[in-house]
C-alpha cells in the first residue's frame, strides 16, 4: 500500500504504463534499420517455408518428367529440375529442413554453451575443469571432426530412427556439440562479474540456495549474451548444415535441404544456372538478415548505447 | 618470457594427446573394413590375415599407443633420415592408407604444395586488401566508404564459399566468352608445370576464382577487426598528443596509430591461419584443387582411417600451434603484456 501511494505522489512517470527491460531493447531494435530488414525477411523465410506448403500444394517429390528442366513457368515460378519436380515446393521442403536444423541445433548449442558457462563461473571448484574442456574443444579441427562424426553415425542412426530422423538428429547433435564453446565463454565471463555483484550478495545473505540463485538472479541477467549468440549460432549451424549437404554427407539425395539443392544443381550450372541461384540465394540471404538480426540485437542490448 | 613460451609448450602437449586420443577412438568406431575392396575370391582365413597384417588385431589402446608413436616418432625419423642422410630410417612400418596402398604421410606432402600455393595466396591477398579497408573505414567512420565496407563486409560473412564459388564459376566460366580475358578456368589443373611465361599465366588465371572465393571471407573478418582496434586507438590521449606536438595527419595514422592497432589484428590473423585450411576443404571440392582438403574428403568417403586420422590430426597440430604463435608474438608486439 505504501507502494501505490509514494508512486503516486513523487514520481512524474506513474501514468505511463509498467515497462519491463524487454520493450526498451525493443524499441531501441526498431531503430536500427538493418535489424528491421534482417528481422523481417527472416520472418518471411520462416512463414514462407512452413506454411508455403499449404498454399503451393505441388508435392516436392512428385516426379513430372515432361516438364523436366523447366524454366521458370507459370506452373513452376521456379523451374523444375532435372526429374520434372517442381523447384519452389523443393526450395520449400529444403528450407523447411536447413531452418529446423538452424533453429535445433542452435537450441542445442545454447543449452550446452550456458549450461557450461554458469556452471563454470558460478562453481570455482569446477571452473578449471570445465574450462581446459572448453579450450580442448576450441582447439578440435571442426570440419573434419563434422564430417567424420557423419560419416562414422549415419548408418547406425538412419538404421533406429529412419533416414530423416536420424540423419537430423545426427546433424543436429554433430553441430550443438562442436558450436557450443563461444557462449561457455561469454557467460562465464559474465557470470563471473555478477557473481561479485551485491544483488547476489543479498540474495545469497537471505539464504538463497545456489539452484535458486542461477535460476533466479544469474541467468535473468545473461540474457543478452546469450541472445546474441544465438542469433549467431542460427547463421552458423544453418551454413555447416549447407556445407554437410554440399560436400554429399549430409541428408540423403531424396531428401532436400537448401545445401543438397545447391549440390544438386551444380551438376547442371552450364545448361540451368538459375537452379543454383535459388538454393544459393536463400541460404546467404537468411544468413545475411540473422547476421544484421545479431547486429541490431546487440546494440539493443548493450545498456551504454540503448537510449542514446 | 621464454619461460612462459616454454610452458606453453608443455601444456601443449598433453592438448595434442587428448585431441589425438578422441580422433583416434572416433574412427575406431568406423563400420569400413579395409578388407571389403578386395575380391570376394579370397578366402576367409587369408582375409582375416590381410587384417592382422594392417594392424587390426590389437586390442584398442595398443593400437593407440602403437599409432602415436608412428605419427609422433616413426614418421618424423624418417623424414629427417630422408632429408639428411645421418641415420637409417627407422624399421617400423610407414602409415599405409587403406585406399593407395601408399604411406599417407607422402601422400600429404605430394598434395600440400597445391593447398599451400591456393590458400596461401589467398590468405596474403585476403589480409592485404582487408587492412587498407580497416584503416580507412575507421578513419573515415560513418562515412560512405565506411558503409560500403560494413556491407561487404556483411556480405563476405553471411555467403558461404559453396556458393561463391559456385556464383563465380557461372560468372567468369559459364557466362563469360570464351575468348574474353575475363574468361577464367574452373578446374585447378595440377599437372600444369610453369615453366614459361605462357604456363605460368595459365597458372596465375586458373588460381583466380579460388583465390579470390576465399580471400572474400578472409577479408570479411580481418577487416572488421582491423576497424574495430583502429577505432580503439583512433580516440586515445596519445593521438592527441602526437597532433598536438604537431605531426601531419600521415604520420599520425599510418605510424601512431597504425601500429598500436596491428598488435590484436595480428594476433587474430594468426589464429585465422588454421581456420582457412578447414575453408580450403569446401573451396577445393569446387574447383577440383587436389590438396590436402581434397584428400580428405575422398579419404571419409572411403572409409580410408589412416588417413583420415593423420589428416585430422594434422589439422589439430595446425591449430595448437597457430595459437601457441598468436599468443606468443601478442607478448613480443606488445610490452604492456607480461605473461610472467
Amino acid at each position: 500500500m505504501t507502494d501505490t501511494v509514494s508512486t503516486q505522489s513523487d514520481d512524474t512517470r506513474a501514468d505511463a504504463p509498467a515497462r519491463n527491460q524487454w520493450w526498451d531493447v525493443w524499441d531501441q531494435f526498431k531503430t536500427h534499420k538493418g535489424a528491421m530488414f534482417g528481422a523481417g525477411f527472416f520472418i518471411f523465410v520462416i512463414l514462407g517455408v512452413y506454411l508455403g506448403p499449404y498454399l503451393w500444394t505441388i508435392d516436392p517429390t512428385y516426379i513430372d518428367i515432361r516438364a523436366r528442366n523447366s524454366g521458370p513457368t507459370m506452373a513452376h515460378p521456379f523451374g523444375t529440375d532435372q526429374l520434372g519436380r517442381d523447384m519452389l515446393a523443393r526450395m520449400m521442403a529444403g528450407g523447411q529442413t536447413s531452418i529446423s536444423v538452424g533453429l535445433t541445433a542452435m537450441a542445442l548449442a545454447l543449452l550446452l554453451g550456458t549450461l557450461v558457462g554458469v556452471l563454470a563461473g558460478y562453481f570455482k571448484r569446477i571452473d578449471g575443469l570445465l574450462m581446459r574442456t572448453t579450450d580442448l574443444f576450441l582447439a578440435l579441427p571442426l570440419l573434419p571432426l563434422l564430417l567424420v562424426m557423419v560419416m562414422l553415425f549415419r548408418q547406425p542412426l538412419s538404421a533406429s530412427f529412419g533416414p530423416e530422423t536420424g540423419i537430423f538428429i545426427l546433424i543436429v547433435t554433430a553441430i550443438g556439440v562442436t558450436s557450443w564453446m563461444p557462449t561457455a565463454r561469454i557467460v562465464r565471463g559474465d557470470v563471473l562479474a555478477l557473481k561479485e555483484r551485491e544483488f547476489v550478495l543479498a540474495a545469497r545473505s537471505i539464504g538463497t540456495r545456489p539452484g535458486k540463485m542461477i535460476l533466479r538472479h544469474i541467468l535473468p541477467n545473461v540474457m543478452s549474451p546469450i541472445m546474441v549468440s544465438a542469433t549467431l549460432g542460427i547463421a552458423t549451424a544453418i551454413i555447416t548444415e549447407s556445407a554437410l549437404s554440399f560436400l554429399g554427407l549430409g541428408f540423403p539425395p531424396d531428401f532436400p535441404t537448401w545445401g543438397r539443392l545447391l549440390f544438386d544443381a551444380t551438376d547442371f550450372m552450364q545448361q540451368h544456372p538459375e537452379r543454383v541461384m535459388w538454393p544459393g540465394l536463400a541460404i546467404s540471404l537468411t544468413v545475411l538478415s540473422v547476421n544484421y538480426m545479431g547486429d541490431g540485437l546487440r546494440d539493443a542490448l548493450d545498456p551504454r548505447i540503448r537510449g542514446l | 618470457m621464454l619461460t612462459y613460451t616454454i610452458r606453453r609448450l608443455l601444456t601443449a602437449i598433453p592438448t595434442l594427446i587428448f585431441i589425438s586420443l578422441i580422433i583416434f577412438l572416433l574412427l575406431d568406431m568406423a563400420p569400413g573394413d579395409p578388407t571389403a575392396q578386395l575380391p570376394l575370391t579370397i578366402p576367409p582365413e587369408v582375409r582375416e590375415q590381410i587384417r592382422q597384417s594392417l594392424g587390426l588385431g590389437e586390442p584398442v589402446h595398443i593400437r593407440y599407443l602403437l599409432w602415436l608413436k608412428q605419427m609422433m616418432w616413426s614418421e618424423p625419423m624418417y623424414y629427417l633420415s630422408q632429408s639428411t642422410g645421418w641415420f637409417d630410417p627407422p624399421e617400423a612400418a610407414r602409415l599405409i592408407s587403406w585406399q593407395t596402398r601408399a604411406p599417407v604421410m607422402d601422400t600429404i606432402f605430394e598434395r600440400l604444395p597445391q593447398t599451400l600455393k591456393v590458400v596461401g595466396l589467398s590468405y596474403i591477398v585476403g589480409v592485404l586488401i582487408a587492412l587498407p579497408i580497416g584503416i580507412i573505414s575507421a578513419y573515415k567512420q560513418y562515412s560512405v566508404f565506411d558503409q560500403a565496407g560494413t556491407f561487404v563486409s556483411m556480405i563476405g560473412f553471411s555467403i558461404p564459399p559453396f556458393f561463391s564459388g559456385v556464383l563465380m564459376i557461372i560468372l567468369f566460366t559459364v557466362m563469360m566468352p570464351n575468348d574474353s580475358f575475363f574468361w577464367f578456368p574452373s578446374i585447378y589443373d595440377t599437372t600444369l608445370v610453369v615453366d614459361s611465361w605462357e604456363n605460368f599465366g595459365k597458372q596465375v588465371r586458373q588460381m583466380v576464382l579460388p583465390v579470390m572465393v576465399l580471400a572474400l571471407q578472409t577479408t570479411a573478418q580481418i577487416s572488421r577487426f582491423m576497424r574495430a582496434s583502429m577505432l580503439d586507438n583512433l580516440n586515445q590521449d596519445y593521438v592527441r598528443t602526437a597532433r598536438a606536438k604537431g605531426m601531419t595527419e600521415s604520420v599520425v595514422v599510418l605510424k601512431h596509430v597504425l601500429r598500436n592497432s596491428m598488435i590484436p589484428v595480428i594476433t587474430v590473423i594468426a589464429l585465422g591461419i588454421p581456420s582457412i585450411f578447414g575453408g580450403a576443404i569446401i573451396t577445393e571440392q569446387i574447383f577440383k584443387v587436389n590438396g590436402i582438403g581434397q584428400f580428405l574428403i575422398v579419404s571419409i568417403q572411403a572409409s580410408d582411417v589412416p588417413s583420415v586420422q593423420t589428416l585430422t590430426f594434422i589439422f589439430a597440430v595446425l591449430i595448437v600451434l597457430f595459437n601457441l604463435i598468436a599468443d606468443i608474438l601478442y607478448g613480443v608486439l606488445d610490452p604492456r603484456i607480461r605473461y610472467d
